[in-house]
């Protein structure tokens, strides 16, 4: 087993009773949190920036509202196939986990394509990062969101490709992982629904 | 399922030379890297203290001998430039605390000591464990060689103040990105301290039975993993304002030398100070409860009974977590908030000053009446309690902010946070060392030479630092590169610039015998002739000395509380928490 921590760690595979909850999971939960700190601050820095300000572009005229709600969808739709791919995963359904999670990595592109149109849109209107503090603002938070989303496509691809290897070894390890990965991919579909609102309606 | 074979087969782990000492995934082994690695920070951020105090007690005196070391760029014939002097102040500031002191007091006895107090074989994510210390190796690193670019290392203080920050050279640009990698690092340790506190407990370890250092180390986990992301946030931003040119905080009509600053303007530099400082009023509680915690096992111990009040500290502890999430703006009285606002904060300052009271008059109750054993542990602790005490005392005057606003910008405010976190914190932390050493090692380090280490310390320090609380009274400004003497009103108190230092410079040659003590010791102490030398009662000193991987060679059970010393009918004046029978 080459896993090196395996022989050791108690609590990997199964929850630990009075907390109710294993490693991974209780590991992502506060990772979550620092999460929430760290978009919380850039929301902050946001709403106190706007108060401050003596003018303030019309949000929903400057920015493209269609692609942000297309983009909605899309990412509430891939957290809908990402809980697809799980319960087929602890159906032992390899064969659906697999095409659902092919749909989950497909639409996360979809959304980064949609995303790269929007910033395109703005370049070519010579709206950059330093036009505007609002523009300066939606640059930093839809691209750290974006960073966000290229990560979950590797941890995702991840579990379609080398990492089933650890299904071989224990499944319910296996379905561990991907409850956690699942975890993450909830979040940063729940802050893209914050960005959304708050950047292109407000 | 895994909890089968836990127990079995560990003995048999082979490993590599490179994945036991370099690449390893073991807890103890990565907080002793993090050991050597936060001492050798702790040197250069001193050195780099050393240096300045040249330049307050001598200002454009070329340096003797070593002066001309610096180049013409920093130190052109040994007198040192002003824009070297500020670089010299920022990087001290910023190595200190995040490159010395909190990775001393979390990462490396949090490391070594969180899994062997719960009765835990590792971390929860030990892969995680090794990838926190070489990312902070790395942004250590990284923060460090900023030194030897173009326009050198940050200058505008460890707070990074826009709009200053904003337009400084690229020594601020490599701050940020070392910062942003140091923060990765400490909430990965973070998280993982906390999952294994919470999930990897040995049985009848219950949350009343843990001792007060992982009570210690778990708040200080929560404040880096909830305190830290703002920080990151902020981060981000500024590299935005420099790499990008946009104006997060940079106002609308800005001046730079007489001329009109080209930036698009419209931001805040006040979102700086709050996102800055909303990091920064926790990270104090980060740089001290480590301390506490430490202190209080070394207190229970060489007092041979339980710890006073011990569930009103932890109480305490918890409440202090809480509460440092609201005062930070008490570093931002002068920057004129509303009257409602200071009063807030005033507020939540003066309240949060009641849980640290009490932790610290718990401990000195604790004193009355134990049989004390003036070992070397004991000495740095004792000195800690009086020390921390008095730092904690002079900044009521800076919670407030009448008294705060003619006091913040002077030296008091050095004298105050200094008296915190050098003769508070660091002999904590030193008398942590002194403590588990014989643990790590299997040998005592020397008593003499650690007399030679605590008491030229111990004195030199208060000289240090004291008059600085008077020259702060006296109004004398801080980061002044001449040490004042461009004031007229300050002539009368600059002869203590010179006083603090060679109160500084002996500071430094009385901390060799120490480091002679540590390497001499590793391998020629006095052997401890038993796992327990001190007759402690916490978990870590039921392992083999030095802990082999996988810590315990049985399993353990927990049965009572943590300090159990000299318990009525029990045979011996300590009662280990694994020990059935009293």
């Amino acid at each position: 087993m080459e896993h090196p921590t395996e022989e050791f760690i108690p609590y990997i595979i199964e929850s630990r009773p009075d907390t109710g909850l294993y490693n991974a999971k209780f590991g992502i939960w506060l990772f979550l949190a620092s999460e929430v700190m760290l978009f919380g601050s850039l929301f902050s820095a946001y709403i106190l920036l706007r108060v401050g300000s003596f003018s303030w572009p019309v949000q929903s005229e400057i920015q493209n509202v269609a692609i942000g709600a297309i983009n909605s969808v899309v990412l509430l739709s891939s957290s809908i196939f990402f809980i697809r791919a799980w319960v087929a995963l602890k159906a032992d359904d390899i064969a659906k986990y697999k095409k659902f999670m092919s749909l989950v990595i497909l639409f996360a592109f979809v959304f980064l394509t949609l995303k790269g149109v929007e910033y395109y849109q703005h370049f070519s209107h010579h709206e950059y990062p330093k036009t505007s503090v609002f523009l300066g603002l939606y640059f930093l938070m839809t691209g750290l969101h974006a960073l966000h989303i290229i990560g979950g496509i590797a941890v995702n691809s991840f579990y379609i490709g080398p990492g089933l290897k650890l299904r071989e070894i224990n499944k319910q390890w296996f379905i561990n992982r991907v409850e956690v990965a699942g975890l993450y991919w909830h979040f940063v579909d729940l802050v893209w629904i914050f960005l959304f609102s708050t950047l292109y309606l407000l | 399922m895994s909890g089968a074979h836990t127990e079995e087969h560990h003995d048999t782990h082979q490993q590599s030379w490179w994945s036991t000492y370099v690449f390893s995934t073991d807890h103890k082994t990565i907080g002793i890297q993090y050991l050597f690695l936060s001492l050798f920070f702790l040197l250069v951020g001193f050195c780099l203290m050393l240096l300045m105090r040249w330049q307050l007690a001598y200002p454009g005196q070329p340096l003797p001998i070593i002066g001309k070391w610096f180049g013409e760029a920093n130190m052109p014939g040994g007198v040192m430039l002003p824009q070297f002097y500020n670089q010299l102040g920022a990087m001290h500031g910023t190595i200190m605390v995040f490159l010395g002191v909190v990775p001393l007091g979390f990462a490396v006895f949090g490391n070594y000591l969180i899994p062997l107090q719960i009765g835990a074989k590792d971390m929860a994510f030990p892969r995680l464990n090794m990838f926190s210390y070489w990312s902070f190796l790395a942004g250590g690193l990284l923060m460090v060689s900023s030194f030897f670019l173009p326009g050198g290392a940050a200058s505008n203080g460890w707070t990074s103040y826009s709009p200053l920050s904003d337009i400084a050279h690229d020594g601020q640009t490599v701050w940020l990105i070392s910062m942003a990698i140091i923060i990765v690092s400490s909430l990965l340790s973070s998280l993982n301290f906390i999952t294994t506190i919470f999930n990897l407990r040995a049985p009848g370890m219950t949350f009343e039975r843990l001792p007060f250092f992982i009570w210690a180390q778990l708040i200080t986990s929560f404040l880096l993993l909830l305190a830290f992301p703002p920080l990151e946030g902020a981060a981000f931003l500024q590299l935005f304002d420099r790499l990008l040119g946009t104006s997060f905080f940079l106002p609308t009509g800005l001046f730079v030398n007489g001329q009109i600053y080209n930036a698009s303007g419209g931001g805040n530099p006040l979102l700086w100070q709050h996102l800055f400082w909303f990091l920064g009023h926790p990270e104090v509680y980060v740089l001290i409860l480590p301390a506490l915690g430490i202190v209080t096992e070394i207190i229970a111990n060489n007092t041979r009974k339980n710890i006073v009040g011990f569930p009103i500290m932890r109480a305490s502890v918890i409440f202090l977590g809480f509460l440092s999430f609201v005062v930070w703006s008490h570093h931002t009285y002068l920057t004129g908030m509303g009257t409602d606002i200071t009063a807030f904060f005033q507020t939540t300052t003066m309240i949060i000053s009641i849980p640290s009271v009490i932790i610290i008059s718990t401990l000195f109750i604790t004193l009355w009446g134990g049989s004390i054993r003036f070992n070397m542990p004991m000495l740095f602790a004792l000195a800690f309690l009086p020390m921390f005490g008095f730092g904690g005392l002079t900044g009521l005057p800076l919670g407030l902010a009448a008294t705060d606003i003619p006091l913040h910008d002077t030296y008091y405010v050095i004298g105050h946070f200094h008296y915190v976190v050098a003769p508070g914190v660091i002999l904590g932390l030193f008398a942590g060392i002194y403590y588990w050493f014989p643990k790590a090692t299997g040998r005592k380090m020397n008593d003499i030479l650690g007399h030679l280490h605590f008491w030229p310390t111990l004195i030199s320090m208060n000289f240090v630092f004291f008059p600085m609380l008077i020259q702060g009274l006296m109004g004398l400004n801080r980061r002044m590169y001449d040490g004042g003497a461009t004031y007229s009103f300050n002539h009368d108190i600059l002869y203590w610039n010179v006083v603090i230092s060679w109160a500084a410079w002996i500071l430094a040659l009385a901390q060799i015998p120490f480091i002679f003590n540590f390497f001499y010791s590793i391998f020629n102490g006095e052997k401890v002739h038993s796992d327990n030398p001190w007759g402690a009662t916490t978990l870590e000193w039921a392992t083999p000395t030095p802990p082999g991987h996988g810590n315990f060679t049985k399993p353990i059970t927990v049965y009572r509380d943590p300090y159990s010393y000299s318990l009525p009918g029990a045979p011996r004046d300590f009662s280990p928490q694994d020990q059935k029978e009293i």
